[in-house]
């Protein structure tokens, strides 16, 4: 059975493996200044139902587990794929918790920060500023968390009827703020019994942390062919055991970060609810894979010396939208706030039975 | 791609949570029974024999090894759970510890039958104790340095030369020790050394203790003089250790062993700051518990991977070079965060022992069983770079 799971796993990500491979080489992209991969990139993830991943097939989707979308994910961050594939797929998941169908095209989510709140007006509009909200200005649809009195809602708003004000994330992507005045959505239903605002937080959590693993894994790999090509002092610089002491501690900070998220991903496919655990799991993740991403990063461009620093190189693709994803829905120093109540709030006798839950 | 390093997110199954019970269990009726205390962990009474013996009896030591040796064929991971349960506990596991994840199955590998027969069931009836004789006054981390010379005699062998640093010599049974049997050759510096079986305690072995900067005696010098050791006690291929020795490396480099020595003043912290931490503090123990969630989940990946018969060397250098570092980093963090508790917190006197003791246990465990600057000349390795 397992093995059967870890196959079509395997099926789905090699599909985005290929899509990306073919259409979003980081060294076509990066010479391409007016964004044209983008269009043929979307229409082919669109086509094969990865951006709809989690939502079902009788909500328009195609039906994938969340283990297979977090794999996909893995594979995004390996190409630091730069469209809204893990909003979208995120956005899909939101709006079928409530049942509602997800529409065609680019999607991303509000809030996509912990300490935004969207309120639901009694006429049914929703009012509240969601910060950071990434590639909002490329969104048709946001799926959107808002609460009033009675509880917690979802609900399917059109991008146009927000105003948004561009931002630009580390990495050079959409990262906005969407304004609610009283937007009146396509559709709101009540969200599940027991669905916390911090359900969606994890879970865009456990997606940057994948992302970013993804990303380093890539850092490593470029990091080490350029360490074997460059030379220096008349030799290749990886010789230097400076630097491969260097470059052993990045495949470290690798190695952390995708057991990290690989972990948090397996622990939410697999759980029936967001207890302390799943929580401690994914907020593991996103404090471990956002310190990797300093790290790790930082010995790459080390690694590159000046050619790593300009824009020509693509190493900045992968080492920026690392750090930037670090601030999506909490940032590490947030969770870790949250994380070190828990534990207190726990007990110092109950903390390892915790950390050995799994 | 380079080759890829792999974590696959295992998850322990159900056997493993009875089994921690059991453990738990166990051990808390050893504390209630006054054989440890767990809040002390530099206490004086690491060696605890009957311990052992209880232990061995619960069927917790050669966990994994056949059970014509008088093991249990039991899994890695279950065997992880013991050995994670009793480091949390600080359970004195010093006579046992070493034979039961390193030595034994060195014998069950090379061992001829009737040595096999004879000691690994009292190894897994917790009865004997191991040490290892790798390091010389002038070969530590450079192993293939070694000149502790093994000359052949009618039978056997003649030994002659210093082995240091030896823990628990002083307690020890038995030493597994590499000797040298000929000169290296000009080809590979690595041959001419041989594994061997040593029997301890007898005429020809002299153990000169070695006090160490924490106050604790675990350290040993130990000196052959025309020490014989028979024939039937070479361990393997004569002239050709280094080919044995790093399939091994695997188990002795992942385990839980690997970043929870420290891990007591961290627990400590937590009840010292109470239930409602202020920002500072909860920061950086949130910060700390992921990281050991972190490494926890690494640890145990390998531990899987070798259950599934991988030899995963590099991600277990992996393990050992993060777990040891922040082990080591642990209580200078803790330290940090201790400056804010409260003047009232009850058990203040215990977290300020523990991490004196911490912060000077701190400096060796990125040296004992293969340094950070070996382990990532290993990984380096993996990555293609040497």
């Amino acid at each position: 059975m397992r093995n059967a799971v870890a196959e079509s796993e395997n099926i789905v990500a090699e599909t985005a493996e290929k899509i990306f491979a073919d259409l979003a080489d980081a060294q076509t992209i990066n010479r391409d200044k007016n964004g044209a991969w983008k269009a043929p990139l979307w229409q082919a993830l669109s086509e094969s139902g990865l951006p709809l991943s989690w939502v079902p097939e009788d909500c328009g989707g195609s039906g994938a587990s969340l283990a297979e979308g977090f794999s996909v994910l893995s594979a995004a961050g390996r190409f630091a794929v730069a469209v809204p594939l893990a909003e979208t797929m995120l956005a899909g998941w939101l709006l079928a918790q409530a049942k509602i169908s997800s529409p065609d095209g680019e999607m991303t989510v509000a809030p996509a920060s912990p300490k935004d709140r969207i309120t639901l007006n009694a006429d049914g509009s929703l009012s509240g500023k969601a910060r950071g909200v990434p590639f909002a200005k490329a969104a048709k649809h946001i799926a959107v968390v808002a609460g009033d009195a009675k509880g917690l809602s979802i609900a399917l708003v059109e991008a146009a009827k927000c105003r948004i004000d561009s931002g630009l994330g580390l990495g050079g992507d959409h990262s906005d703020t969407v304004t609610f005045d009283k937007v009146q959505p396509v559709t709101t239903k009540p969200a599940p019994k027991g669905f916390e605002q911090t359900h969606l937080m994890l879970m865009g959590g456990v997606a940057r942390s994948l992302q970013i693993a993804g990303a380093l894994e890539s850092m490593l790999e470029i990091s080490v062919r350029y360490s074997n090509e460059r030379v220096a002092f008349e030799k290749k610089i990886s010789k230097f055991q400076a630097v491969q002491h260097n470059l052993a501690r990045l495949a470290g900070e690798s190695a952390a970060a995708l057991a990290a998220a690989t972990s948090a991903a397996d622990a939410i496919a697999n759980a029936t609810s967001f207890n302390d655990e799943v929580f401690l799991e994914a907020v593991s993740a996103k404090i471990r894979c956002s310190e990797a991403a300093e790290k790790g990063g930082g010995i790459a461009h080390q690694v590159h010396g000046a050619i790593g620093f300009t824009s020509e190189h693509i190493l900045h693709r992968y080492s920026l939208r690392a750090l930037g994803w670090r601030d999506d829905f909490g940032s590490e120093s947030y969770w870790a706030v949250e994380l070190g109540r828990l534990v207190a709030n726990r007990g110092a006798d109950e903390l390892w039975p915790l950390v050995a839950s799994r | 791609m380079t080759a890829a390093l792999r974590f696959d997110p295992i998850r322990l199954p159900p056997e493993c949570e009875q089994l921690r019970k059991e453990v738990r269990a166990f051990l808390a009726e050893e504390i209630a029974a006054g054989t440890f205390d767990p809040h002390q962990p530099n206490r004086e009474d690491t060696d605890a024999p009957e311990f052992s013996r209880r232990v061995g009896a619960k069927g917790w030591l050669g966990m994994t090894w056949p059970k014509k040796y008088g093991g249990h064929e039991r899994s890695f991971l279950e065997r992880y759970v013991v050995t994670e349960e009793m480091r949390v506990a600080n359970a004195p596991t010093r006579r046992f510890f070493v034979a039961d994840r390193q030595s034994g199955p060195v014998l069950l590998k090379y061992a001829p039958e009737n040595i096999k027969m004879d000691i690994l069931p009292r190894i897994c009836r917790g009865e004997v104790c191991f040490a290892i004789g790798m390091s010389e006054p002038n070969s530590g981390s450079d192993l293939f340095a070694a000149k502790t010379r093994a000359t052949k005699t009618d039978g056997g062998y003649l030994i002659n030369g210093t082995k240091i640093w030896t823990s628990s010599a002083h307690i020890a049974d038995y030493m597994i020790a590499i000797f040298r049997t000929s000169p290296p050759t000009k080809e590979n510096r690595r041959h001419g050394l041989t594994q061997f079986l040593v029997k301890m305690k007898q005429p020809g072995i002299e153990v000169n203790p070695i006090q160490q900067i924490t106050g604790q005696y675990e350290f040993n010098e130990v000196v052959f003089t025309d020490f014989f050791v028979p024939e039937d006690h070479v361990l393997g291929e004569v002239d050709g250790a280094w080919k044995q020795a790093t399939s091994e490396l695997a188990y002795e480099r992942s385990g839980p062993e690997r970043f929870l020595e420290t891990y007591y003043v961290l627990t400590e912290l937590v009840r010292a700051v109470g239930n409602n931490p202020d920002t500072r503090s909860a920061e950086g123990i949130g910060r700390l518990v992921a990281q050991l969630h972190t490494m926890r989940r690494m640890s145990v990946s390998v531990a899987g991977m070798l259950q599934a018969g991988k030899e995963p060397v590099v991600e277990a250098s992996i393990v050992k070079d993060i777990g040891t570092v922040w082990e080591q980093a642990l209580p200078h963090r803790v330290r940090d965060l201790a400056a804010f508790v409260e003047e009232t917190a009850t058990n203040r006197e215990t977290l300020e022992n523990q991490l004196s003791f911490a912060i000077k246990t701190a400096p060796k465990l990125t040296i004992q069983g293969g340094t950070t600057e070996v382990l990532r000349g290993i990984i380096a390795r993996g990555l293609g770079l040497r």
